[in-house]
């Protein structure tokens, strides 16, 4: 379980993060929506301390992630996560990129490594391109890659984060189609996104956020349909 | 035109050009390898905290960029001469173009940490990786990519700069050498015509290998 206690966070002037309080359930997708800039991809990088805060806590299951004694490379083991863009590693092919952590990481030997690597790759459907290098590679194609690097350490949890943004549109499906597999087979998701369609159709939770707060969260059907904020319908308005 | 070219007598002298060829090559590889590592610590001082050593750096890189190899020779010769510091000839090219190299390297290696872009370590550390591990196996082969075809041209161009030697009394190196035969014998177009061939086959045997290496090394 993940739990956001009332986390603040600046950098320098700028408040972006103004008492977020957001827990997500074992096996619970929640999507994070809300206009750029409004704090939501911090969120997630404060969630597997790539980002130090200013107050309040996180903890994954039960463990806060910013406590001097946490050994955060341990505890990101438990973390996947995918970016917006500039996630594959470019000199190293797609097997490589996928056992590169499992080898020097988690120590495991190549065979193994490769087996799992490969098992994801399977997962994700780039089972064909093991030996390619990412620059050969479509966006798409690269974000999915990314997934399964993740998903090669047997994550706990998957943040995503607006990682279909970057994206030419006809490669947004095969990333999103990746993304609802996991949801289906119950892995627990932080969904930072701006495909509406997603966070409709796929999460148990939508969370609506605004100047770095979380002004509304709830069942999709109740954020789409009956949102109780001005802010959100606003928002929704202008998206929709 | 009454000159005549003997060919013969300059090509005799062939053992004793190559034997410099050597001595060249040897003041442009280890002017190299000190420059580098000084090129590193460089570029690492000019993204510091200290404004002494950002000053430092930031000198070192202006004046070595930005005044001809030739001065930066004859200082390290007459001008630490003058201060008590005697280097002999040879250490003192040698100081001349590891000053110049390291110079232009410093701001090879900035450019090429720029080029890596930081999201890679953040990527990196996403996995699990420590700060080394993602420096080592994430950020530094890219680094060496950018950096590798910038550090050729700089050997060729050592390569070439050790010629300058002779101004400060070098006479081991290919160019010293061929002087001495010149003054010797006066056969100026034909001896030098061969060094000029010498310096032109180890510039490009230094450029072939580093092609070789580049592509054995960079698959991607």
């Amino acid at each position: 379980m993940i739990e956001i206690e009332n986390v603040r966070k600046s950098f320098g002037q700028l408040e972006v993060l103004k008492g977020v309080s957001l827990a997500v359930d074992r096996g619970e997708v929640v999507s994070v929506i809300g206009g750029s800039g409004s704090g939501k991809s911090t969120l997630l990088m404060c969630i597997n301390g790539l980002e130090p805060i200013d107050s309040g806590r996180i903890l994954v299951d039960g463990v806060e992630v910013h406590a001097r004694s946490t050994d955060l490379n341990k505890l990101r083991r438990k973390i996947g996560i995918v970016f917006q863009q500039w996630n594959a590693f470019p000199h190293l092919t797609v097997l490589e990129n996928t056992t590169l952590a499992l080898r020097k990481v988690l120590g495991k030997s190549r065979a193994e490594a490769d087996a799992i690597a490969i098992k994801q790759l399977e997962h994700v459907g780039l089972q064909d391109k093991l030996k390619v290098f990412p620059g050969k590679l479509s966006g798409g194609q690269q974000q999915r890659m990314a997934i399964a690097r993740a998903l090669a350490m047997s994550p706990s949890y998957m943040l995503f984060d607006e990682v279909t943004s970057a994206l030419d549109p006809q490669l947004v499906g095969e990333v999103l189609d990746t993304m609802r597999l996991l949801a289906d087979e119950g892995m627990t998701m932080i969904v930072v996104t701006h495909e509406m369609g997603f966070a409709r159709e796929v999460s148990n939770r939508v969370a609506f956020f605004k100047d770095g707060l979380i002004h509304e969260i709830g069942t999709p059907k109740q954020i789409f349909e009956q949102p109780q904020r001005p802010e959100t319908a606003e928002f929704l308005g202008s998206v929709l | 035109m009454n000159y005549t070219f003997h060919w013969r007598p300059a090509f005799r002298a062939l053992p004793e050009m190559l034997a410099g060829s050597l001595v060249t090559l040897q003041i442009a590889v280890l002017s190299m390898v000190i420059g580098i590592a000084i090129a590193v610590l460089l570029a690492v001082m000019t993204g510091s905290k200290s404004r002494w050593l950002r000053g430092i750096a930031g000198t070192w890189i202006e004046v070595a960029r930005n005044t001809p190899a030739l001065f930066q020779i004859y200082i390290a010769y007459f001008g630490l001469g003058q201060i008590g510091i005697h280097l002999d000839s040879y250490l003192a090219l040698l100081a001349g173009i590891t000053f110049n190299n390291a110079g232009y390297l410093a701001e090879t290696f900035r450019g090429g940490l720029r080029a890596v872009p930081q999201t890679q370590v953040r990527a990196a550390r996403s996995l699990g990786f420590g700060p080394i591990a993602a420096f080592r196996l994430i950020v530094l082969p890219q680094l060496f990519r950018a950096v590798f075809h910038p550090m050729t041209n700089q050997m060729v161009w050592a390569i070439l700069m050790t010629s300058l030697g002779v101004v400060v009394g070098v006479n081991t190196d290919l160019t010293g050498v061929t002087q001495e035969l010149n003054v010797r014998t006066f056969r100026t177009f034909e001896y030098f015509a061969i060094a000029a061939v010498l310096y032109y086959l180890i510039a490009k045997v230094v450029t072939l290998g580093a092609r070789l290496i580049a592509w054995r090394l960079f698959r991607y």
